[in-house]
């Protein structure tokens, strides 16, 4: 399926990705052969096939609900890049 | 002893029990290779105190009599790994200066048997290419180069820094992960060995996910016969991963006895692909060959929704990794853009992950986004997850009739110039995974084996597929194709 303009950006607000004008016309066509090379798959009779999730038949695995970490609040925080009184900052979400 | 880093790590695990060699005389060896080879750009953290440390506390260990198969043996690990204080930014620039504050398992288990680290190596931006080209760090170059020419060629991606360091001698193995060929098509660039377990049969914690139901580690080795004793040594349960598989690890290494009379090996007629170059397809008849003067039977087999395979992957990888990718968010961690007055926490999702994300990495996130939106869901993703089922189903087929391994080319070309599909759509890129991503979709152990050289001089590898869980049976063909094939060639030194 060939992707427009609109396409894209809608795509890109939905990753959360700033465009440029210049790329976006650059996606439209990478994304749009991607899309050609995906479609191949529609020539597949996949009627009364399951969807694969895993390659492996196990079923979900379950713990016991007990406590297994300890509080690292402080070496958890070191990576971020803005923070304050063990909290990570961020620009204001709500006026 | 000379050349210590040349060894392999069954030669230096002898020589370190017998006291022939210490572990700091290795790694010193491994670091003076390393510091002499940043024409390759392999490494690129390099950790030469934290080696020295590690090689002495192995040789104390190996002293006191204690030593573990991997004890002493200097790697390079992948910067998809997670070490614990040491850059680990899987060559993106979105986790620039991120130092994970623990250790992913795998490392753990290697660095808990004895093994020392030397550094991280380049690979492709979050596993995402098959020339180490979309590293944030700069492109990784491939010892070898063809007869006559001093052109720079890609060794392969994802995993290529640990390709062309293995291949180039600066460590004696190193640590790869292999999504859709990642461990694969770099060792068969490079004329080394790798192998993708099964999936389950390494844990993936701590180790940055690209996408979640295909990532597998393994190891990247100058032998088979290394790679079957590093991969005891990286495998076994781990609850810290859902999908670890509770199996016991045999030791692999005794499984090579070079006796595969009477296994039966299938050839796939499906990975008979137009262009495939003359050259491959008669080292691939020369590898059956081998295979049945060796002892086995070899059968014609078929796997009919092989075609399918690259479409269906990249409408699972690119889903999942959209997921995965959506904790780049410039809050808790990595790159965060600076805004300008009056910019919102949508501008900063949207400018951070923008500037962090190089374009190969936007491209999937975006195609993976769209392929899981409302009103596409069915007609790509789920109707992806079941071809997936019908390619498992093929593999399943085929090992019912009592086919043992599956023999095919590991790449359709032998490394190609940097810079040389870069410029072409992104689609030939991906088609160098037309042999590998099968077994991922079908979670099968597949290794690749160096199996000659072709007219230019470059080497060319043949990968085996196995079944689930039988790693063992799969080296020790892959260990009788490496014996017969006598493939020892290495790469002239220009660096």
């Amino acid at each position: 399926m060939a992707l427009d303009r609109e396409d894209v950006k809608n795509i890109a607000q939905l990753a959360r990705l700033e465009l440029s004008d210049e790329d976006i016309g650059q996606y439209q066509t990478d994304l749009s052969n991607i899309l050609e090379l995906v479609e191949q798959m529609n020539a597949v009779n996949t009627d009364d096939v399951q969807p694969m999730a895993h390659p492996t038949d196990a079923v979900q695995r379950l713990r016991s609900d007990v406590v297994t970490e300890t509080n690292q609040r402080e070496k958890y925080m070191s990576n971020a890049p803005a923070q304050e009184n063990g909290l990570f900052l961020v620009p204001k979400v709500i006026d | 002893m000379s050349d210590l880093n040349k060894l392999t790590i069954a030669g230096a695990r002898d020589a370190l029990r017998k006291g022939e060699v210490t572990a700091v005389e290795l790694t010193s060896a491994c670091l003076t290779a390393i510091e002499g080879a940043d024409a390759l750009g392999a490494f690129v953290h390099k950790t030469p105190d934290v080696a020295n440390d590690m090689a002495v506390a192995a040789d104390a260990r190996i002293k006191s009599g204690d030593a573990p198969a991997m004890c002493g043996i200097p790697l390079g690990i992948k910067d998809l790994f997670c070490t614990k204080g040491v850059a680990s930014q899987a060559g993106s620039r979105i986790l620039e200066g991120f130092k994970p504050q623990y250790e992913s398992t795998v490392t753990s288990n290697l660095f808990g048997s004895g093994a020392v680290m030397l550094g991280k190596l380049n690979m492709d931006e979050f596993a995402m290419g098959s020339s180490n080209e979309t590293s944030c760090y700069g492109n990784a170059i491939n010892p070898w180069r063809r007869d006559g020419s001093d052109a720079d060629l890609t060794p392969g991606g994802s995993s290529g820094g640990s390709a062309s360091a293995v291949a180039a001698d600066l460590c004696l193995a190193a640590t790869g992960t292999d999504t859709g060929g990642s461990i694969r098509q770099p060792a068969a660039f490079t004329g080394i060995v790798g192998i993708k377990p099964t999936y389950g049969r390494v844990s993936r914690w701590g180790v940055v996910a690209f996408a979640s139901s295909l990532d597998q580690a393994g190891p990247m080795t100058k032998t088979v016969r290394d790679s079957a004793i590093m991969l005891s040594a990286m495998s076994g349960h781990d609850a810290k991963d859902s999908t670890s598989a509770d199996l016991a690890v045999p030791d692999f290494e005794a499984m090579l006895t070079g006796d595969i009379r009477g296994k039966k090996i299938g050839i796939p007629k499906e990975y008979r692909m137009d262009g495939t170059p003359a050259e491959i397809e008669k080292l691939w008849a020369a590898g059956a060959d081998m295979l049945r003067d060796a002892g086995a039977e070899i059968v014609d087999i078929s796997l009919p929704h092989t075609k399918y395979a690259l479409p269906a992957y990249y409408v699972i990888a690119p889903a999942e990794a959209s997921s995965n990718l959506a904790r780049y968010d410039g809050v808790r961690y990595g790159h965060r853009a600076t805004l300008d007055a009056g910019e919102g926490i949508d501008d900063m999702y949207e400018k951070s992950r923008a500037e962090g994300f190089g374009h190969e990495v936007q491209r999937r996130v975006m195609i993976g986004t769209y392929v899981l939106s409302a009103g596409f869901y069915d007609a790509y993703y789920n109707r992806a997850r079941k071809v997936r089922t019908l390619i498992k189903k093929d593999f399943e087929d085929v090992f019912a009739t009592g086919v043992d391994a599956i023999l095919t080319p590991a790449t359709p070309s032998a490394a190609f110039g940097i810079g040389e599909m870069t410029d072409a759509d992104p689609i030939q890129m991906y088609l160098n995974d037309v042999f590998t991503v099968t077994v991922n979709l079908a979670g099968l152990p597949g290794v690749s084996v160096p199996a000659g050289l072709d007219a230019q001089g470059l080497p060319l590898g043949l990968q085996l597929i196995g079944k689930p869980w039988e790693e063992g049976e799969l080296l020790n063909i892959a260990h009788t194709l490496e014996t017969a094939t006598g493939f020892v060639s290495k790469p002239a030194k220009w660096w």
